[in-house]
């Protein structure tokens, strides 16, 4: 049994519910996803102090894309290269727009702008002991 | 209308677009050495070289002002070196108008070179975790069509744009460079040549992909008095330049970010930031889309020349497929776009791409363009948007 590492640490949460992790700022409420702690980009604020906070785990698609070409380095690519989508998710509590991966099992045909998904995890690729996982956006079925 | 911030553009040139396999220098100095002919200007007497840099080609890309200034032979020139990305031409045109205007020097050499590698534009080599170019390619294989990709099914969704419109923008790009001597693809294209060809990020297929390039252009510009001394009464105007960056909150998911800022809270800018890039130079030169005879734009896809059209003022937003099917943007209609044949006959060569732009309107401004001549121009616009933040915007008048 390979063991599972997100591919890029403290972006997200590995919890059966998994949440991307932003930080938010104490006066303003903004939120700036990937987290960063050390300053505030709301230049209402500059100097206000940020606490790590999880994003809406639900949120909207505002459009996506398919693609058909294996991309360069350091994407790591299955062989044979498999296609893949990228959804661009607004969350409406946090006025923003995310990427993320649509899960493999999903088909983007199914797709429109407004329909919603759901954070999950999955795996982005494998090495002999570890399998490496990243967030990726899944249609919620009604 | 203010003049007070004109320079005048004394020459333009180029090397010719292309994958010519040779060091990026030489291109330049084919571009330097072009625009000085053409400005008829010595290049001991060029006071000071604006150079726009190159990431892909080790350090002399990294000061390209100096490099250009030592390949054409040191003379004692001040210098500068810009990096803005796709915007780095216009940043190193700003640096040369504001020196320029501040008296500082009379005339100024702004110049760009590139070689590019073949394929997809990648991140700089190594594990680099805290860079967010080379994380998005890892974790989410988020190319730059993937962006434009996003971009053009938003249209779909929202302006119920068809494949066929963004593909009637590759037709008309390709019917306007067939004649242009620097573009590298001169090739009329069908609807259907662009429907055939392979989807690269759905709905944009490759031929709907601007291609990266080598190439080179450089411009001799000076203030209005030098050009006078110089014999040139009427010459060809920068009457406004814009490098603005975005405004929080920036709500456009732009490449090379994960996501966009948040809005919570807070009011949104009056304008988007491709809009605002456009204003802010509009505003220099007291003019506006009205005026506009022509307008280059970076059609890094052929959906993106559409969401410029919007941007720049020409239609409202969700109409540019129209304008496009009504052949307002094609040369001889109300605003040609991309006479040059655009990114989609030159391919992308990053840091000669915006000054190519110029270069372009200037030869229409004179009506030097040749079988692409758009007749009569008098003001047209450059605009592009450097990744990370970089707004570009030129207004060229006569």
């Amino acid at each position: 049994m390979k063991t599972k590492v997100p591919a890029v640490d403290g972006w997200f949460t590995m919890a059966e519910e998994p949440a991307l992790l932003a930080s938010r700022g104490a006066e303003t409420g903004s939120y700036f996803f990937p987290k960063n702690l050390a300053f505030s980009r709301n230049p209402a604020a500059p100097t206000e102090e940020l606490a790590e906070v999880e994003l809406s785990r639900r949120g909207r698609v505002w459009s996506w894309t398919t693609n058909h070409y294996q991309p360069p380095s350091p994407y790591v690519a299955p062989d044979p290269f498999v296609p893949y989508t990228v959804l661009a998710v607004e969350l409406v509590e946090e006025q923003m727009i995310v990427l993320g991966p649509l899960v493999a099992d999903a088909d983007p045909e199914t797709l429109s702008v407004g329909t919603e998904v759901e954070l999950t995890l999955g795996t982005l690729y494998e090495d002999d002991d570890h399998e490496y996982v990243v967030w990726q956006w899944k249609p919620v079925v009604a | 209308m203010t003049t007070d911030l004109d320079i005048a553009v004394l020459g333009v040139g180029m090397h010719p677009w292309g994958k010519w396999g040779r060091n990026f220098v030489e291109y330049g100095v084919v571009a330097a050495q072009a625009a000085l002919a053409d400005a008829q200007v010595d290049w001991r007497d060029v006071q000071l070289v604006c150079g726009a840099d190159t990431m892909r080609n080790g350090y002399p890309g990294y000061v390209a002002g100096a490099t250009f200034a030592k390949a054409l032979g040191w003379q004692g020139a001040q210098v500068s070196s810009s990096y803005a990305a796709c915007a780095s031409g216009v940043t190193a045109l700003a640096t040369a108008r504001a020196q320029i205007l501040a008296g500082l020097v009379d005339v100024a050499m702004v110049i760009g070179a590139d070689t590019t590698p073949k394929g997809f534009l990648a991140p700089n080599a190594g594990e680099r975790g805290d860079d967010p170019d080379w994380l998005r390619f890892r974790l989410l294989g988020a190319t730059n069509p993937t962006y434009f990709g996003l971009y053009a099914r938003r249209r779909m969704e929202l302006f119920g744009a068809t494949q066929d419109d963004f593909a009637a923008v590759k037709v008309k790009n390709a019917k306007h460079g067939f004649e242009n001597p620097n573009a590298r693809f001169r090739k009329e294209v069908t609807l259907e040549d662009v429907n055939a060809s392979p989807v690269v990020s759905d709905p944009l297929r490759l031929l709907e992909i601007c291609a990266t390039s080598d190439g080179a252009a450089a411009m001799i510009v000076c203030s209005m008095d030098y050009a006078k001394a110089h014999g040139i009464a009427d010459p060809v105007r920068v009457t406004g330049v814009s490098t603005v960056t975005p405004s929080f909150p920036n709500t456009l998911i732009d490449l090379p970010n994960f996501s966009t800022d948040s809005a919570y809270g807070v009011p949104l800018p009056d304008h988007g930031y491709r809009e605002s890039i456009a204003l802010a130079a509009y505003e220099q030169a007291g003019l506006g889309p009205e005026d506009l005879d022509l307008a280059e734009v970076y059609d890094l896809s052929t959906a993106l020349e559409l969401d410029w059209c919007e941007a720049i003022g020409l239609c409202k937003e969700g109409e540019a497929e129209k304008l496009v099917r009504d052949g307002e943007t094609t040369i001889g209609g109300r605003v040609p776009v991309n006479p040059s044949g655009g990114l989609a006959c030159f391919g992308e060569a990053v840091p000669a791409q915006a000054i190519a732009q110029v270069c372009e309107v200037t030869w229409h401004l004179r009506g030097q363009a040749g079988a692409r001549q758009v007749e009569g121009a008098r003001v047209g616009l450059t605009i592009n948007q450097g990744l990370f933040g970089h707004g570009s915007c030129v207004i060229v008048r006569k």
